[in-house]
């Protein structure tokens, strides 16, 4: 099958076209290094089956990332190359059109966001640049689809670049020179709000308190939208199912079927928290407890990707990240770990070195909440007072920055400045808001559920076996003594190892004190991310470094339980 | 008389006159990024405590680390 290749500069929308000639679905938005691994997809261009794939963004064929080392080789696969450019940046992204032409595979042009260009005065001869570098050029604006149709229909068109003999870097930049100067019009035009708009949210006195409103206000629509779900339409709808569930319960009366598929029955009732059944607390959890909030934190996070706001908020907050080992372009892998630690963990390639990912994916799996966990925090501690929820948070912020300082000293290796391009800022569509949200409630969905059942079939099993009294009376000396909590704690800590949001109704039951609680939160965030996280890192990191981030996130958390313990338990 | 952007005054324009040290992949990591002999750029921003540059170059914006700024030389005077 022929393959085809999409290459282009970070940002510019390759994954947009990709969507539009695949009809695949791939998360886009407003940042550079979206797309930090290639995705594939198949179209059929004039009746003949083609895959396609697109790269990660990458200036120059020579990588500075490991994103960038992904598009180097997906490059190597290519029998034609589509060669998206951002048309209101001709200049600057013709330097890895001439590169790519020195590969010598059939190439096409891709000029995109043609509709911006035009608005903001830049006037581009398409027939001049064909003949200019003897390849067709197509313009389009992806995000409508305009010009979508005659890039399939020209694709064929797709042609080695002619011979010339490779230009030397300042060569390259001499030849793009004369050929910007001969196809492209330029017409200044006046700031408009956006450019206003962008320099405000850039600049240190006025963009930090912006970003700390942006911030607040995503907190309110991520809890807004959580609650509103959980309240009209969760609750009410597994109240429906409730009668259905004790139907079943009565059916299949007691016994082991019964314990495993509705668990155990509290004070005469199912509890969808504390019943540990998988047709209970096993689609609880995961649809009642935790989707409301994913809905509403992945909706808010698309608002911020897709308007362009990341890039400003990472260097606002370069300052900070820098005493940490990173750059400010290591918030995206936190707020996406927000949501869920995997897609963080894999975003952190566009950091570039070993070190700065060694540091981000480390502090993202110890002390960055993703959803599930954040909902866990909310449902053990919501009951004792919200002073325990925030306390909670605030803990992990600290551990967050204390355990970063340290990292940064102690690991070895090169720590890069920040150096990222800043998107203009653009209007959110709603329809690829809505579209992306789905895509990751699904992901969400296809990742959450399955763990949830192997966990609780795991409680069920271990339980049942004897082998959670047993690892109880091991350890709970050990956690009385160090952490002053019962042992009992011990089986949420293992069944974490899965989903932290199962471990609730596992604490719940205990009846602890607020102390004790806030130090089993605290310890059950800390300790492991979770097991579909660990995986990741095993991949990004391999598996020494794997462990070695791993023991620090256990004796980190021992430490901080221990200190916990003797300030809120005594 | 050349001169690092990181002298310069926020909203103050200036041209570019070289591009220093580091090897040549820093180099062409920043004339991909538009950053070339040449260029006319605006500093948008400047962060206290030895934080990052904001400048603007064909209407684009881009944040760089202090010590990457300093590579930057510019024709003083302007």
């Amino acid at each position: 099958m022929k393959q085809i290749v999409l290459m282009g500069n970070p940002n510019i929308g390759k994954s947009v076209v990709f969507s539009r000639l695949t009809g695949a679905e791939v998360i886009t938005s407003n940042y550079p290094g979206t797309t930090v691994d290639f995705s594939r997809g198949k179209a059929s261009i004039r009746g003949e089956q083609c895959e396609l794939f697109d790269a990660p963004g990458t200036y120059s064929l020579q990588p500075t990332n490991r994103a960038e080392e992904v598009a180097a080789e997906v490059l190597r696969w290519a029998d034609l190359v589509i060669n998206v450019i951002d048309a209101t940046n001709l200049e600057r992204n013709l330097f890895l059109t001439l590169e790519l032409m020195e590969k010598d595979k059939p190439m096409i042009l891709v000029l995109n966001m043609w509709d911006e260009a035009k608005r903001s005065g830049i006037e581009i001869d398409q027939k001049a640049l064909e003949e200019r570098i003897g390849l067709p050029v197509v313009a389009t604006t992806a995000l409508t689809g305009e010009g979508i149709r005659e890039l399939v229909d020209r694709l064929a068109e797709a042609r080695s670049p002619p011979q010339v003999r490779p230009l030397s870097e300042e060569e390259k930049w001499v030849e793009i020179g004369r050929i910007s100067k001969a196809v492209q019009k330029v017409t200044h035009r006046h700031p408009c709000l956006a450019d206003r708009l962008s320099e405000a949210t850039i600049r240190p006195l006025t963009g930090t308190p912006i970003a700390l409103m942006v911030i607040l206000a995503t907190f309110y629509l991520v809890r807004l939208v959580g609650e509103g779900l959980i309240s009209y339409l969760f609750e009410p709808l597994f109240e429906l199912y409730r009668p259905l569930a004790y139907a079943i319960s009565d059916e299949l009366g007691p016994g082991v079927l019964r314990d495993l598929l509705i668990g155990k029955i509290i004070n005469g009732d199912i509890d969808y928290v504390q019943s540990m059944g998988l047709l209970t607390t096993g689609i609880y959890v995961p649809l009642g407890m935790v989707l409301p909030y994913i809905v509403g934190f992945y909706l808010a996070l698309s608002l911020l990707e897709d308007s362009g706001y990341l890039p400003r908020l990472a260097t606002l907050s370069d300052n900070l990240f820098h005493r940490l080992g990173m750059h400010g372009t290591a918030i995206i892998p936190l707020f996406l770990g927000l949501g869920c630690n995997v897609p963080g963990a894999l975003s952190a390639r566009v950091l570039e070195t070993r070190k700065q990912r060694f540091i981000s994916l480390t502090l993202l799996g110890l002390a960055v909440p993703c959803t599930a966990k954040s909902a866990m925090i909310f449902g053990v501690l919501g009951s004792y007072g919200q002073k325990y929820v925030l306390l909670v948070f605030a803990v992990l912020a600290i551990v967050y920055i204390v355990a970063g300082l340290v990292l940064n000293r102690m690991v070895k290796g090169e720590c890069p400045e920040i150096f990222l391009e800043i998107p203009p800022y653009r209007r959110p569509n709603a329809s690829m808001i809505l579209k992306k949200t789905w895509m990751r409630i699904r992901w969400f969905l296809a990742e959450a559920i399955p763990f949830l059942f192997l966990g609780v079939l795991l409680v069920n099993v271990l339980y049942s076996v004897g082998f959670m009294a047993w690892v109880e009376r091991i350890f709970s000396p050990f956690m009385q003594w160090w952490l002053g909590i019962p042992g009992e704690a011990v089986a949420a800590l293992l069944v974490g190892f899965f989903r932290k949001d199962l471990a609730v109704g596992m604490l719940l039951p205990l009846c602890l004190t607020a102390g004790q609680m806030v130090v089993a939160t605290t310890l059950l965030s800390l300790y492991f991310p979770c097991i579909a996280t660990f995986a990741l890192l095993v991949k990004e990191l391999g598996l020494y470094d794997t462990l070695k981030s791993s023991a620090i996130m256990v004796a980190t958390a021992l430490l901080v339980g221990g200190a916990m313990r003797w300030s809120l338990i005594g | 008389m050349q001169s690092p952007i990181t002298s310069l005054k926020v909203g103050s324009v200036a041209q570019i006159a070289a591009l220093q040290g580091h090897g040549s992949s820093f180099q062409r990591k920043l004339r991909t990024m538009g950053i070339r002999e040449g260029k006319s750029l605006k500093v948008v921003a400047a962060y206290p405590l030895a934080g990052p540059i904001v400048i603007d170059i064909d209407g684009r914006q881009i944040t760089l680390g202090r010590g990457i700024a300093r590579r930057i030389l510019v024709e003083a005077g302007d």
